[in-house]
């Protein structure tokens, strides 16, 4: 999600807020974010990177609203002379592709400027997921001087003046000492050679995708006309993302020049030639449950831009998101409106059913409850510094790559939980009895690496032993099992007051008191008796 | 009879009926202040033959039935400290060395001190004293009796106002102002107590209660003996409106009520709960779901990926098909366009959403399972900082419906039937967009009470792209996977998020039951 800015007073020019339209953005998938008297800010889904400009987005929504309907026409005037770029090979494997184009008969004031570098920035970082799939650059025309070559070079012969920068440095330097540099370094990061953008005079315009030359790649109220590249990875975004750009431009009132490229193999952008896609009526009624009329389809499907005659739709050239026929789809349904569209009880019989593990989750929890005891419920993740007070052994602990907090290990076990739990609770009226059922995880041979199991932990404060083996003699009398209990040793149990609880011949649990070393350790002042039990096979005869 | 006079006995025996009401409901501790309350708190208690935290008590159950009111009074008193309780006993310092000088006048200063047995500092003060009310003379280092005979014998004021303690300080006499005055300084001799002092106001009600001798054969407990004696026993009346000590119940969490409920709401409408594990692989939590694999939401400042696990894909046809379906597309998409890895397919994670149960679903479902209906609720994660909005962990219902005649509208037909039972009356959509849906949608549901919308949640229709892939063939799936946390803090009213996962144990112990 992208949320934009437009001047207030500019956007009213062409949509009048109210209520009512304010209602009409929202449908168009456009949540308005707030309005202030200068400003407005609306959120624009990450699909439609087309929306992000200004222009963009008036040029579609009134379309939507049903003014200048259908697939907008711009002009692509011819290249002049010079207006080539020569794509050298030394950039096959660093930063392979740009696409380029020229505009001419500019206008520019700080709003535009302004608005200008917001598109550039967002389209950055969504469409270029910052900068690294996609990176864009806008110059001076009357700095620089054509042709231009798009190359790569050894950082140290690459010297300029970085914007907002006064002296000349080299590609590494830029790198290291320039705050844009240093925050875009890791996309240059393991290459021998840096791509550059060179105007006919040797002068470095750029090295994308962290910077353009203070001289010739900054805008001011004087520029009428730009060179904009875009370069990258993919071709055919890279035309997309550029397209966006000049139509925004023309939009302004901009002319659109092409720039012949020359890869070995001859291209030409811009190119807004729109792609044909079918579509079918019956798909479209059948997808979203309509009764749709072809007439219907030529009302609807302008009203997102697109022209349709006749099964065939033609999508605009700076539309990233239409992969399918369900994209079209989809479009048209919002041109229907979705508060239109009244939903349906389906027809449908199937019959439901619970998994054995959420029937015996809450069987369990009604039976625990019988009993007097609250249920919490906890944090799958647990602190690194409980695994060690735990005690966790290195090679079990399952964690997660930089976590954002403290809480990075995956629980082994509900004790640490329920420990936790007593620990921040001691202010708390006594006794607390709690029981808890949980996903607990380890090691172990599976697609993910990780084994889950289903663990209940029922603990009493202040209570011992037998209060414990009351309670679990009851759990297995009403589940109808019979367990047997053995003698046991467990760290953070007292000895000789703790023992496994045996189902089958099989080790599933332990019950015990807590030893006064762990409640010591968990900063506890009352005693506690614990027990938990793994319910795989406890599941398993219900199944 | 006049009309006056008519009113008057009507009068008369409502009074009497609620006299006799009272009388009937008085606890025995009350019986045994009420024939007294005419008398002082003292003497009240004196009489009742009751503690005096009994009879507090007992006056504040009569206070609440408008019998009387409870005055208190502060009163500042002067009574003994621990010196002056020895002193009053022994004598002062200064008459323990009147004494000795008695026998032993003119003798030095220092063989006085040890022979009076009194500290240093007492003696000093002592002689202090003594030289102040001139009784004594001091002459090259020994002391001299000056006093006359009588003068020894009559006791000083100071003495005088230790005998008759405790005193009001407000009521002293001048002269017990003056001892007060001479004592207050010296060392825990007197000392000054806040005292409250306890009035009963009786109330007209109370007037007429009040001294009543009553005699009552109403019963107190329900014993064997008076189950077998058989009927017509007459038990006192208990004040049902008193306040009583909490009691805590056992309980489930309120998130995992609300859960149960969400469930129930599935099973009621033909969903069959599907179940798996928390931790996966990327490729079911985005590859299947057509997610490029340099979208944002794959790195790791969003998503938990696990350390040092390596994941696998036992399913080669899958991985193929949805290599192929990013790559360049299944059944007529254009696919993503880019170089599919298998690596990144494996990095095991925690789930961000619980769509990848959708997803193995899919992958395992058989042509005889069409038409079918699935859902899951469950714990999904996300690399998040924690705040009274934001979590690691967060609640997510999953639903997917497989069939050839699902469209848009039986979508939001669920949906809106899913959210009016989770107690959302009015519900909108609007677009929205998801990598593995298309056509996308947004719901928001709307809060009475704050009298705003919401949103609550997201769903969809699966893509072709991620519906061949693992189905090997396209049936329409409408899907969704909205956030349940929002649901429960609205219906809790709870404005803290961590309040879901925090186990404040008083907290659980005082929420309501999640009813709808």
């Amino acid at each position: 999600m992208a949320s934009i800015k437009f001047q207030r007073k500019e956007f009213e020019k062409h949509i009048k807020l109210n209520k009512e339209m304010e209602e009409k953005i929202s449908m168009f998938g456009t949540h308005l974010e707030s309005i202030s008297n200068d400003e407005i800010e609306l959120e624009i889904l990450p699909n439609r990177p087309d929306l992000f400009s200004f222009q963009g987005y008036v040029r579609a929504f009134r379309a939507f609203l049903g003014k200048e309907t259908g697939l907008k026409k711009y002009k692509i005037n011819s290249p002049e002379k010079n207006f080539k770029v020569k794509i050298d090979s030394s950039v096959k494997n660093i930063r392979p592709y740009t696409t380029c184009a020229i505009v001419k008969n500019l206008n520019f004031n700080d709003e535009k400027i302004k608005e200008i570098i917001d598109i550039q920035e967002k389209l950055h970082s969504t469409l270029g997921r910052n900068r690294k799939k996609l990176a864009i650059g806008v110059y001076p025309l009357e700095k620089i001087s054509l042709p231009i070559k798009y190359e790569a070079r050894k950082p140290q012969e690459i010297r300029f003046i970085p914007l907002e920068m006064t002296e000349e440095m080299n590609g590494l330097q830029i790198l290291q000492r320039h705050p844009t540099g240093r925050e875009y370094a890791k996309l240059l990061e393991g290459y021998d050679k840096f791509p550059v953008f060179v105007d006919a005079k040797g002068e470095i315009l750029s090295m994308p995708p962290i910077i353009n030359s203070h001289e010739t790649g900054k805008i001011t109220l004087q520029t009428k006309e730009v060179f904009i590249e875009c370069s990258g990875f993919d071709f055919n975004i890279l035309k997309k993302t550029l397209n966006i750009i000049v139509i925004a431009l023309a939009d302004m009132g901009g002319k659109v020049y092409a720039m012949d490229l020359d890869y070995g193999k001859k291209e030409q952008t811009p190119d807004l030639s729109p792609e044909t896609m079918k579509i079918n009526i019956e798909n479209v009624n059948k997808l979203l449950g309509l009764s749709l009329k072809e007439k219907d389809l030529e009302k609807l499907l302008p009203r997102m831009g697109y022209d349709y005659v006749n099964g065939k739709v033609k999508v605009p050239a700076w539309r990233t998101d239409i992969l399918h026929e369900v994209d079209i789809i989809e479009d048209i349904a919002i041109a229907y409106g979705y508060d239109k569209i009244v939903p349906e009880i389906q027809n449908v019989s199937t019959v439901g059913n619970e998994s054995i593990e959420s029937k015996m989750r809450s069987k369990l929890s009604e039976i625990l409850v019988g009993l007097g005891l609250l249920e919490l419920s906890s944090y799958h993740l647990i602190k690194g510094s409980e695994a060690k007070t735990s005690k966790v052994r290195e090679e079990n602990r399952i964690e997660v790559m930089d976590s954002k907090t403290e809480y990075k290990i995956l629980r082994n076990n509900l004790l640490v939980p329920a420990l936790r739990a007593f620990s921040e609770n001691k202010d708390n009226e006594y006794p607390q009895n709690v029981f808890e059922i949980g996903t607990v995880f380890s090691k172990g041979n599976s697609e993910s690496g990780v084994l889950e199991r289903t663990n209940l932990l029922i603990a009493y404060s202040p209570s011992n032993f037998t209060r414990l083996k009351q309670t679990l003699d009851y759990l297995f009398k009403t589940l109808d099992i019979v367990y047997s209990l053995k003698e046991s040793k467990k760290e953070e149990l007292i000895e000789g007051r703790n023992g496994a609880i045996i189902l089958g011949g099989k080790e599933i649990g332990y019950v015990g008191e807590v030893s006064p070393e762990t409640l010591n350790a968990w900063n506890i002042k009352m005693p506690i008796s614990v027990l938990e039990i793994s319910l795989e096979d406890i599941f398993n005869k219900f199944r | 009879m006049s009309k006056e006079v008519a009113v008057k006995k009507e009068n008369d025996t409502e009074k009497n009926e609620s006299i006799n009401s009272i009388i009937d409901k008085l606890s025995p501790i009350e019986r045994k202040v009420v024939s007294h309350l005419n008398l002082s708190f003292k003497k009240i208690v004196e009489k009742s033959g009751l503690e005096e935290s009994g009879v507090i008590m007992a006056l504040k159950y009569l206070e609440a039935k408008e019998v009387l009111k409870i005055e208190t009074d502060v009163k500042t008193m002067i009574d003994l400290g621990t010196n002056g309780i020895y002193y009053k006993k022994k004598g002062l310092p200064e008459r323990q060395l009147l004494i000795l000088l008695e026998t032993n006048n003119y003798i030095p200063l220092g063989e006085a001190a040890k022979l009076s047995k009194l500290s240093d500092n007492e003696f000093k003060a002592a002689l202090g004293v003594l030289k102040k009310k001139a009784l004594i003379g001091l002459t090259n280092g020994k002391i001299s009796l000056n006093a006359k005979k009588e003068e020894l014998v009559k006791k000083s004021l100071e003495e005088q106002f230790l005998d008759v303690l405790p005193l009001e300080k407000g009521k002293l006499e001048s002269e017990q102002a003056y001892a007060f005055e001479q004592l207050k300084d010296r060392k825990d001799i007197v000392e000054l107590k806040e005292e409250k002092l306890i009035r009963v106001q009786l109330t007209e009600l109370g007037k007429q209660i009040a001294g009543k001798e009553i005699t009552t054969d109403l019963l107190e407990e329900v014993t064997p003996e008076i189950i077998a004696s058989g009927k017509g026993k007459k038990f006192r009346h208990y004040d049902v409106t008193t306040s009583v000590p909490e009691i805590y119940g056992g309980k489930k969490h309120f998130v995992n009520q609300s859960i149960e409920y969400a469930k129930k709401i599935w099973t009621d409408l033909g969903f069959k709960e599907m179940t798996g594990t928390i931790a996966d692989t990327s490729f079911w939590n985005f590859d299947a779901l057509f997610t490029a694999q340099d979208h944002p939401v794959r790195e790791i400042h969003d998503t938990f990926f696990l350390k040092d696990i390596n994941g696998k894909l036992s399913d080669k046809k899958i991985v193929e098909n949805v290599k192929k379906a990013h790559e360049s597309g299944v059944s007529g998409s254009k696919g993503w366009q880019y170089s599919w890895k298998e690596g990144e397919a494996l990095k095991p994670l925690l789930r961000t959403h619980t769509t990848p149960l959708s997803a193995h679903t899919l992958a395992r479902l058989k042509d005889k399972d069409i038409p079918g209906k699935f859902f899951a609720v469950g714990r999904c994660f996300r690399n998040e900082t924690v705040d009274w909005s934001h979590g690691f962990e967060f609640n997510q219902t999953e639903g997917i419906v497989v069939d050839e005649k699902a469209n848009f509208r039986h979508l939001l037909g669920y949906l809106k039937e899913f959210f009016t039972k989770m107690g959302y009356d009015e519900v909108k959509f609007y677009p929205s967009y998801f990598p593995y849906t298309e056509p996308s949608v947004e719901i928001y549901g709307y809060n009475k009470e704050k009298k705003v919308w919401i949103e609550i949640g997201g769903a969809g229709i699966f893509r072709p792209e991620v519906v061949v892939p693992l189905l090997g063939k396209y049936v329409p799936v409408l899907a969704w996977g909205p956030g349940f946390d929002r649901v429960i803090m609205d219906y809790y009213k709870i404005k803290d998020l961590r309040e879901l996962y925090g186990n404040d144990i008083c907290a659980l112990r005082e929420k309501k039951a999640w009813i709808r």
